[in-house]
């Protein structure tokens, strides 16, 4: 543990709401509207947490740990991935997986909650989450094994520090296929626009957004504050991926990192200012397309 | 050092996999141009490098192959009057699913086959050339359209010429020549034979010809 990644992941924990003020300010520009203020994000999470909860006389206890375990095994998942070439807070062979894992207890937790509440909208919604998760997750996978393959680390930090400009030169195809399917991913695990359009309201059509519906106060900004850290947790692999090197300035390399993060919050904000979504039954064609690319990276560097 | 090659070859893979899931007959008939295209440009970055023959060569392959064929067979469709669908047999996720175990396949088999490959050409070509011609055969098997398998069969010519780039480092120009004048004559029949199938019947499916009376 250094400074340097105790610096990355305060960072992360102030700076990751400004993401989605920057989608949404990104998505107005393209709409010709003014869009919300860039700090949208801080101010809901204020008003939310100031709030009280209210919780209905059908639900359990599930319910009520659905958001706490959610936010806290994010945070523990933060804490395994490097931000640009700043080497994370911890790390040991074979975090990856726990990293995995992290997620799928997040996931799991939020879907327990929905499933809590008995709305039959809620279920639904959970199903579409794991089915599109699971999808995910080979991709995800095949991507890191590449990543893993090429630099010889089986640990997160040192194995996406060692993807530098020196492997970029001989396995260069390799390495945008596994960003493509990354970026497949991170759309998709942050319910983002071909796969899910975070800003519908109505419930038929909604995936992640659907089964937090009977969440409220402190609880929802937990829910929200989860959210925001995962896209900036599944968006610091991408961001680590495409970073040259390290400079070994600790203030250089932060702002790396962080331009990475604005540059790809950026990204994704074009991408929903120019993509439609797609129908529900061609997001698991998406998900096999990302698999495929990062199967492929992994047939060009282990031939 | 391939960077080149081995750049060219990944996109030919991907344009593979791109073939089994595009659902739209424009879009494959310019994928595969794309990847005539790609291909005809292979042998500019090999060995050989630049003289007349290859230059004379690639620059027509590419007029054949980006320019002709794409027209042709675009013109067929249009002139049919059909609909701009490939109307696979399997679905599009399957599809995907075969694209993804033919890969396999063709690296798989491509690595382990003992061919007097020459030191100089990069290791992807010979898994990229099975994979373009098992592509092919797919597309031939699984498409309904008359179209998708000229497309299908010109996949497969692709990845024969990638085999061959690999196996024989010089191919006489008349042969080379006489390949060409054969694989256009081929688009050529198909594509007024599309349009007789078309005119007699008011589609082209070739899976209910099976049931014509003789």
């Amino acid at each position: 543990m250094t400074w340097d990644s105790l610096c990355a992941y305060v960072l992360a924990l102030v700076v990751a709401p400004l993401l989605t003020g920057i989608i949404n300010r990104v998505k107005a520009m393209f709409a010709g509207r003014h869009g919300q203020p860039l700090l949208q994000a801080y101010f809901d999470l204020a008003k939310l947490l100031r709030k009280g909860a209210v919780y209905s006389g059908t639900t359990t206890w599930v319910f009520r740990t659905g958001p706490v375990a959610g936010l806290a095994a994010v945070l523990v998942a933060l804490a395994f991935v490097p931000l640009g070439k700043v080497p994370a807070l911890v790390s040991f062979n074979g975090d990856f997986l726990l990293v995995a894992y992290l997620f799928g207890v997040m996931r799991f937790v939020t879907v327990m909650a929905a499933l809590d509440t008995g709305s039959s909208f809620e279920g639904m919604g959970a199903s579409r989450e794991v089915q599109f998760s699971a999808l995910a997750e080979p991709a995800w996978f095949m991507g890191l094994v590449t990543v893993i393959y090429v630099s010889g680390e089986w640990s997160l930090s040192p194995a996406l520090a060692g993807v530098s400009s020196g492997v970029w030169g001989p396995a260069g195809s390799a390495m945008v296929l596994v960003g493509l399917a990354w970026l497949g991913v991170f759309l998709t695990e942050n319910s983002r626009i071909p796969v899910d359009d975070p800003n519908t309201h109505l419930e038929l059509t909604m995936i992640h957004e659907v089964m937090v519906l009977d969440h409220g106060g402190p609880d929802f900004a937990f829910i929200l504050y989860g959210a925001i850290l995962k896209l900036w947790t599944l968006g610091a692999f991408l961001v680590s991926l495409v970073t040259p090197y390290r400079t070994g300035m600790v203030l250089l390399d932060l702002g790396y990192g962080l331009a990475g993060m604005l540059i790809l919050a950026m990204v994704v904000g074009i991408i929903e200012s120019i993509m439609a979504r797609l129908r529900l039954v061609r997001v698991p064609h998406l998900l096999l397309t990302a698999t495929a690319f990062a199967l492929l990276a992994l047939f060009l560097v282990m031939r | 050092m391939h960077g080149i090659t081995d750049n060219i070859m990944a996109i030919l893979m991907l344009i593979n996999l791109a073939l089994t899931l595009s659902s739209r007959l424009a879009t494959c008939i310019s994928l595969v141009a794309f990847q005539g295209v790609m291909l005809a440009l292979l042998p500019l970055f090999s060995h050989e490098g630049l003289n007349p023959r290859t230059l004379f060569l690639a620059g027509l392959v590419v007029v054949v192959k980006g320019l002709i064929f794409p027209g042709l067979l675009s013109r067929a469709v249009r002139d049919a009057n059909v609909r701009r669908e490939v109307e696979p047999f399997f679905g599009y996720g399957t599809s995907i699913l075969v694209g993804i175990a033919l890969l396999t396949i063709s690296f798989w088999v491509g690595i382990r086959l003992p061919l007097p490959v020459s030191e100089t050409t990069s290791a992807l070509v010979v898994p990229g050339a099975i994979g373009a011609i098992l592509t092919g055969l797919f597309l031939l098997v699984s498409r309904r359209k008359a179209v998708t398998q000229v497309l299908g069969y010109l996949v497969m010519e692709n990845g024969m010429t990638a085999f061959g780039l690999a196996v024989v480092p010089e191919i006489p120009l008349l042969i080379e020549l006489g390949i060409l004048l054969d694989v256009f004559v081929g688009v050529l029949v198909m594509a007024i034979m599309i349009w007789h199938i078309s005119r007699e019947f008011d589609h082209m499916d070739v899976d209910q010809l099976s049931t014509l009376k003789g």
